[in-house]
């Protein structure tokens, strides 16, 4: 065991006395894996944080809420499938919330019905499009997700009477009523004059696409006599009362569902329930793929760092050749050479690598300080992972050069000049 | 083996067990086409004790029956026992054992590693022997002592001149204790009255008890020995004392 020992720690002095000696090549050589690493450890964080937004932005859209809609939230090519369903209607939300009443242990809570579309919002001079407008009831206060900063929601009575009032996303507020309180204020949408009487905590956005911030909330009958029921999305959010018997929910909700709309057994939904689960079971292959692809590619530059390693790990072998010879005269096994040439070959590796890991690091809190939005996580994990890859690294890329100066004839090898 | 005969002004030690049995030795070389016998059954025994020169021009054979001697080769057909241990079935790692127990190399060019101190490269045979830092360090000191380096242990190479680095060589040669010391060309690549110096130590070290093999083409060198062994084409032409 003894010997074993001494042969690597010698072989790490000869690997680091080698290192300091040839400065440049040794530099030279670590740049490749540096960039290597740090292409491959980037694309890590990207894919790490690409993954914790989307798991926030999930959480945004509300775990433990069905939505009940025309459309399912991804189509293929097959959405002919869904064109001529029914349109979803307030009456089927009053409908359903009657029957999961009348249902002993339901699985479901409430059913709620809302209605949204695009649109500009005004309020003395300050205008901002592309607001996302719904309508809905005043029990829509109990699927939200967000907290109220101020004020809070309209109540039945304020639905039933279409009272011009309304609720506003952070942004939105923010937006329209810079530095002071919008409470009690007046927004212009469609040439229509709305009181707020609450507005939103913060939520962020969803994917960075869609910003849950930049909505405004308001009765549903005011809704549907300024801006009718014909464009824009009407959906059934339902609320359910265990999030870990969402299927179950989930199933109990298409039976009911199909009730209200008078369906006969044997044909098909006409109606699609989404939940954020499945929009999550859908998008994860293609988040796969692309994690996948983004590796593969920043991987062919670890490759290419790679390749420099064999090469100097050649040029050192037939450098030092008599040398070979010499420690095969002195009693060097085959063994022993090959530890010598592939621990040169992976500490310039761990070094690169290391040197890649920082740097990769200080980029991570760049980027974080001037886009906090964008998706990059530093992790242990990480670290972990680019180590045992550098280490992998110097092992394949030193592993043939190390192999044919293990084989050398030491009668060969001596005679070398 | 007859022992060579005294010669007046030097001594001459009794011979010890056996060593070294040679029987019948050959080597071919494939070059192209071509074969090359390069040795063409040579058959010789060296003893503990023995101070022996090898000699010969090129392409006598010479530098093939060193390496077959330093067990960095093995013969095409016939018999080498090293210390009764079959050296012609031997595969590389246990000829690799051998030569870090049995062989202590002194090369023409010295071969020391370039960016090591003096005690590193004396060092190295024990590395490969597995014997523990401190040992190793207490005992490559001893051996460059024993070659007049005392005070040189943390020079490197380049900072000796050429009959120490040849002492350097010499002291790692000695170090794991070898039953025999190999030396091709010693003094070779020095000049003559320090090649004259390196020819006393190894009459030191003869005296001391140590077994020396030296090959070389220069007279003047194999008269230092007390046998010496002519090769002529692969065959050996004379093998007897110094006279």
């Amino acid at each position: 065991m003894g010997r074993i020992l001494y042969e690597f720690t010698e072989a790490i002095r000869i690997a680091m006395a080698q290192i300091r000696a040839n400065k440049m090549r040794s530099t030279l050589t670590a740049l490749g894996v540096v960039i290597g690493i740090v292409a491959v450890t980037l694309m890590g964080t990207a894919i790490r944080g690409i993954d914790i937004g989307f798991n926030n932005s999930l959480a945004m859209l509300g775990n433990d809420v069905l939505h009940v809609e025309k459309w399912p939230w991804i189509t293929g090519e097959d959405w002919w499938k869904y064109v001529n369903r029914p349109v979803i209607t307030p009456e089927e939300a009053v409908r359903l919330s009657r029957i999961i009443d009348a249902t002993q242990n339901s699985e479901l809570e409430l059913a709620v019905y809302v209605h949204g579309r695009e649109s500009a919002v005004k309020a003395g001079a300050l205008s901002i499009s592309g607001v996302y407008i719904f309508g809905t009831t005043g029990e829509y206060g109990r699927v939200l997700t967000a907290d109220f900063t101020e004020g809070r929601m309209f109540n039945d009575a304020e639905n039933d009477t279409a009272r011009q009032v309304c609720v506003l996303g952070c942004d939105v507020a923010q937006a329209l009523f810079p530095g002071r309180s919008p409470m009690g204020a007046t927004v212009i949408v469609q040439g229509q004059p709305f009181t707020v009487i609450g507005t939103l905590a913060k939520q962020g956005s969803f994917l960075g696409l869609f910003s849950f911030d930049s909505q405004m909330i308001m009765p549903l009958s005011a809704y549907r006599k300024y801006f009718g029921v014909r464009e824009g999305n009407p959906e059934i959010q339902v609320k359910v009362r265990d999030r870990t018997r969402m299927t179950e929910a989930a199933d109990e909700l298409t039976g009911d569902m199909r009730r209200v709309r008078a369906q006969v057994p044997g044909e098909p939904d006409n109606f699609t329930i989404n939940t954020s689960d499945a929009f999550k079971e859908k998008l994860d292959p293609i988040k796969k793929g692309i994690a996948l692809a983004g590796l593969f590619v920043t991987g062919l530059s670890l490759f290419v760092g790679a390749i420099g390693i064999m090469n100097i790990t050649f040029v050192s072998v037939r450098e030092r050749t008599k040398e070979i010879g010499t420690r095969k005269a002195l009693g060097a096994r085959r063994r022993t050479i090959l530890l010598q040439f592939l621990i040169e070959a992976v500490s310039i590796c761990v070094v690169g690598g290391a040197i890649g890991l920082a740097l990769t690091y200080v980029m991570c809190i760049g980027v974080k300080a001037a886009m906090p939005a964008f998706p990059l996580e530093f992790s242990v994990s990480l670290i972990l992972v680019s180590v045992l890859v550098s280490i992998s690294t110097g092992i394949l890329s030193g592993f043939i050069p190390a192999w044919g100066a293990s084989r050398l004839d030491p009668v060969v090898a001596l005679r070398y000049e | 083996m007859t022992p060579a005969a005294p010669l007046e002004a030097r001594q001459l030690r009794p011979v010890g067990p056996l060593v070294i049995a040679i029987e019948d030795v050959t080597k071919l070389y494939e070059m192209g086409e071509e074969t090359i016998h390069a040795l063409r059954g040579v058959s010789l025994s060296i003893h503990r004790n023995e101070y022996l020169a090898i000699m010969g021009p090129s392409g006598s054979g010479k530098s093939t029956l060193m390496n077959m001697l330093g067990c960095l080769d093995t013969p095409t057909s016939g018999r080498y026992e090293f210390n009764g241990n079959d050296v012609a079935s031997m595969v590389d790692d246990e000829l690799a054992d051998i030569r870090n127990r049995e062989i202590g190399f002194v090369f023409q060019t010295f071969n020391l590693l370039p960016r090591s101190d003096a005690l590193r490269n004396v060092e190295l045979p024990l590395i490969y022997a597995g014997i523990s830092p401190h040992e190793r360090r207490e005992r490559a000191r001893q051996a460059l002592e024993n070659v007049g380096l005392g005070n040189r242990v943390h020079h490197k190479p380049n900072e000796l001149s050429g009959g120490q680095r040849q002492r350097v060589a010499i002291a790692r040669a000695l170090v794991n204790r070898p039953s025999i010391i190999l030396a091709d060309e010693p003094t070779g690549n020095l000049d003559s009255k320090t090649g004259v110096e390196i020819l006393a130590l190894f009459e030191d070290l003869y005296e001391q008890g140590n077994t020396l093999i030296v090959v070389t083409h220069e007279e003047s060198v194999a008269r230092n020995a007390r046998r010496i062994i002519r090769l002529h084409d692969g065959l050996i032409a004379s093998d007897g004392p110094v006279n």
